[in-house]
């Protein structure tokens, strides 16, 4: 089962490296992994998400709580919070089905950020069923490149 | 007070009330060693950087305090490396300094640069890289802090060249800083409870006491638990001393080379009340069949040991000593309330199996490894501390060696180094230089670390190495005969000749060396060894075929040991328990 971790660090050179040597030491697959800083600078959130079973995440949130520069671990419900992740994907076009493709960034409230004769590219945000979509829509006219940055998440309300 | 970087290093390491030092110079650490040649600070310099490492393992496994080794950037530092996994399969409280090459070099593979904090990522508790002289009164704080607090282990600090050159204001703080290092000392009162209940509820409990015990100073505590209220005890090898062995109730050690009896029980009790251990494979053998009829009160300071490879039904995160200390005092709160079962059955089956499977051997003919650890056992009065190395010596000493007090025996216990055991006895030697320190040895394991004679001799520490010589790599051996149709691999250390002459070897490092082939001489050699005030080798050559037993094989269940003796097929309670009950 999916599930994503918000984890608060301390903002300190090799925390990365120290979550992601726990995960691959563990045996614990990383899906995705968004890092930034927060409203605080000297601390950063990583939102992760992992498909283990329940054990084996009850592991990960230990592990994680292990490791000194970790400071909180929510594991966040779909539920009680909201998830994001942006996906720009360059799209092969021609005149022909250039305003095709356009359409469909529309329809899912992308933007177009580039354009060339042969090629354009769309950018979007949204869960990830809407981005599988979209991808979706879009792999007919031949997806050249794409690149998702992960997922973010906060929890809802308070 | 401005001071340079190796002067606020040295003085933080004063601060924390450091008495001894194992290491060794190089380069990028001149700086350091400079500002340690005026300090009060005993240094000890050692043959390799293993050995200091090891040294300070010992130093701290026998006085509770934190170990302390040094060495140079790139190959002094990976020479560390062993140690410090060691330490931290251990849970040992290290602090190993590693000086690391000038901060504008880092990354640009410099002569003698190596990746420290990356390497010893994954092998320490933490660890740090310091790139601002003004971090390192802090860093040595903190790393000193986090190394003997919670579940202890090593912490790295890796020191590049020009940060210990360079000038800071030295100012320390009151206390640490550490926003995501907050350990759970005070176990859950509602556990503590449930668990007290539990125990009183039991027909057939079992206290399985691990390390954690002896790090938590919980003892005491735990001799209060299991006297009053009869329930026998299991140590494992790195829980040896935190029950008395000589105890009605104690079990002895349980697992691979556990006794019958304490393996016995463990897979007929119904409450196994797991104390500062963390059922590594060692202990559980066959995971599935482990403890079946058996619910698990699990007392532990790392949270993340609690059901990672045997559920607990009541976990209670806390310091040993502590949550114990409450556990007694619930118990006797509730024992009115409670209607406790008989036990006298389960007591009188466990007594059977202790009277009908005590440890034992074939005697003689030829020199038996078994009666060299009980000789040593006998003319020490069981007062010594025992190092050992990995491998037979080790089980045999677990074995014949029984402990009364804890902070005594000291051995590689998860990481399994073989060559832990010399310098880790010169480290014990140095924490506790009243006492009397054996290492008994494997000539395998040995001659990994041997070289460190010469740090015993020159640093005046009397340790009494006694090796069992089988001549062979003794357990690679054993496996190879039970399981790989005695094909002797790789596993014999002697050819037509023998080499090396461990005697001669003793004496050109200015150590007494004395060879023992005849059982007649054993106790002469012991008495002498002990009488000398050098260190002294014996060469026991023992009999080179002799294996530890019982047994249970690799991946097998606890009942299944091997031996001549079969799982006696009485069953006091047959049924399992009933489903957990949380």
């Amino acid at each position: 089962m999916k599930h994503t971790l918000s984890v608060l660090v301390e903002n300190k050179p090799g925390v990365l490296a120290r979550v992601a040597e726990l995960f691959a030491r563990r045996g614990f697959n990383i899906e995705s992994l968004a890092v930034g800083t927060t409203e605080k600078p000297d601390i950063s959130r990583m939102t992760i998400v992992v498909d283990v079973e329940e054990h084996s995440l009850e592991q990960v949130r230990k592990q994680l709580h292990k490791l000194i520069n970790v400071i909180e671990i929510t594991d966040l419900d779909p539920e009680t919070s909201v998830a994001r992740e942006m996906v720009m994907a360059k799209i092969k076009v021609d005149a022909g089905n250039r305003s095709e493709v356009i359409e469909i960034a529309d329809i899912f409230r992308g933007n177009i950020i580039d354009v060339s004769s042969e090629s354009i590219i769309v950018e979007v945000t949204g869960n990830a069923p809407k981005l599988r979509a979209f991808e979706d829509l879009l792999k007919p006219y031949g997806i050249r490149e794409l690149v998702r940055t992960g997922k973010v998440a906060l929890p809802r309300g308070k | 007070m401005r001071l340079t970087g190796a002067r606020a290093l040295v003085k933080s390491l004063e601060d924390e009330g450091v008495e001894v030092i194992f290491g060794i110079p190089g380069g990028v650490m001149l700086p350091v060693f400079d500002a340690l040649y005026e300090s009060r600070m005993r240094k000890v310099l050692t043959r390799h950087e293993q050995g200091a490492a090891h040294a300070a393992d010992g130093y701290a496994r026998v006085t509770g305090r934190v170990g302390v080794c040094m060495s140079t950037s790139g190959p002094g530092a990976t020479n560390l490396v062993t140690g410090i996994a060691n330490a931290y399969m251990d849970s040992v409280p290290m602090v190993a300094i590693s000086g690391q090459v000038a901060t504008n070099l880092i990354g640009t593979d410099a002569f003698q640069e190596a990746d420290t904090t990356g390497i010893t990522l994954p092998i320490a508790k933490h660890n740090y890289l310091v790139k601002d002289p003004a971090d390192i009164p802090d860093v040595v704080q903190e790393a000193f802090y986090i190394a003997h607090t919670g579940r202890p282990g090593p912490v790295v600090i890796d020191l590049p060249v020009d940060v210990s050159r360079a000038e800071l204001e030295y100012r320390r703080r009151e206390h640490p800083v550490l926003r995501g290092y907050k350990p759970t000392v005070k176990g859950h009162k509602k556990q503590i409870r449930m668990a007290a209940r539990a125990i009183l509820e039991s027909r057939s409990p079992v206290i399985y006491a691990g390390g954690g015990v002896i790090t938590a100073g919980a003892e005491g505590e735990l001799k209060k638990l299991a006297a009053g209220n009869k329930i026998f005890v299991a140590h494992t090898l790195m829980g040896k001393g935190a029950f008395p062995e000589s105890h009605r109730l104690s079990l002895g050690m349980l697992g691979m080379h556990g006794t019958r009896c304490a393996n016995y029980a463990i897979c007929e009790t119904d409450l196994i009340v797991a104390v500062g251990a963390r059922f590594d494979d060692r202990i559980t053998g066959k995971l599935s069949e482990f403890a079946p009829k058996a619910r698990v009160i699990h007392i532990d300071i790392d949270p993340a040991e609690i059901s990672k490879n045997v559920r607990a039904h009541i976990p209670i995160v806390g310091d040993c000593r502590q949550v114990l200390k409450e556990l007694n005092a619930a118990i006797r709160e509730l024992k009115d309330e409670v209607q406790s079962p008989d036990r006298r059955e389960w007591d009188s089956l466990v007594m059977d199996w202790k009277e009908k499977y005590p440890l034992t051997y074939e005697k003689g003919p030829g020199l038996k490894p078994q009666y060299v650890v009980e000789k040593i056992h006998e003319i020490t009065g069981g007062n010594a501390i025992i190092c050992t190395e990995v491998g037979q010596n080790q089980m045999w000493a677990a074995q014949f060696y029984p402990m009364e007090k804890p902070r005594r025996f000291v051995s590689s216990g998860g990481l399994g180094t073989m060559g832990f055991g010399f310098p880790a006895s010169i480290g014990a030697q140095l924490g506790r230089p009243g006492d009397l320190v054996f290492d008994i040895a494997g000539d395998g394991s040995f001659q990994m670390t041997m070289q460190e004679l010469a740090t015993a001799v020159l640093e005046g520490a009397p340790v009494k190495v006694a090796i069992l010589n089988n001549g062979y790599l003794g357990m690679v051996r054993q496996w190879q005969q039970l399981f790989y149709n005695r094909t002797y691999s790789c596993s014999c250390l002697e050819r037509e000749q023998e080499s090396p002459d461990f005697v001669a070897l003793a004496e050109a490092f200015g150590a007494k060396g004395i060879r023992v082939t005849d059982p007649d001489l054993v106790e002469a050699a012991i008495v002498e060894a002990i009488e000398t005030d050098c260190p002294v080798l014996i060469d026991f050559r023992v009999e080179p075929e002799e294996n530890v037993y019982p047994m249970v094989a690799p991946g097998a269940p606890l009942y299944d040991m091997i031996g001549d003796m079969l799982y006696p097929v009485e069953k006091i309670h047959p049924e399992k328990a009933e489903e957990p009950f949380l």
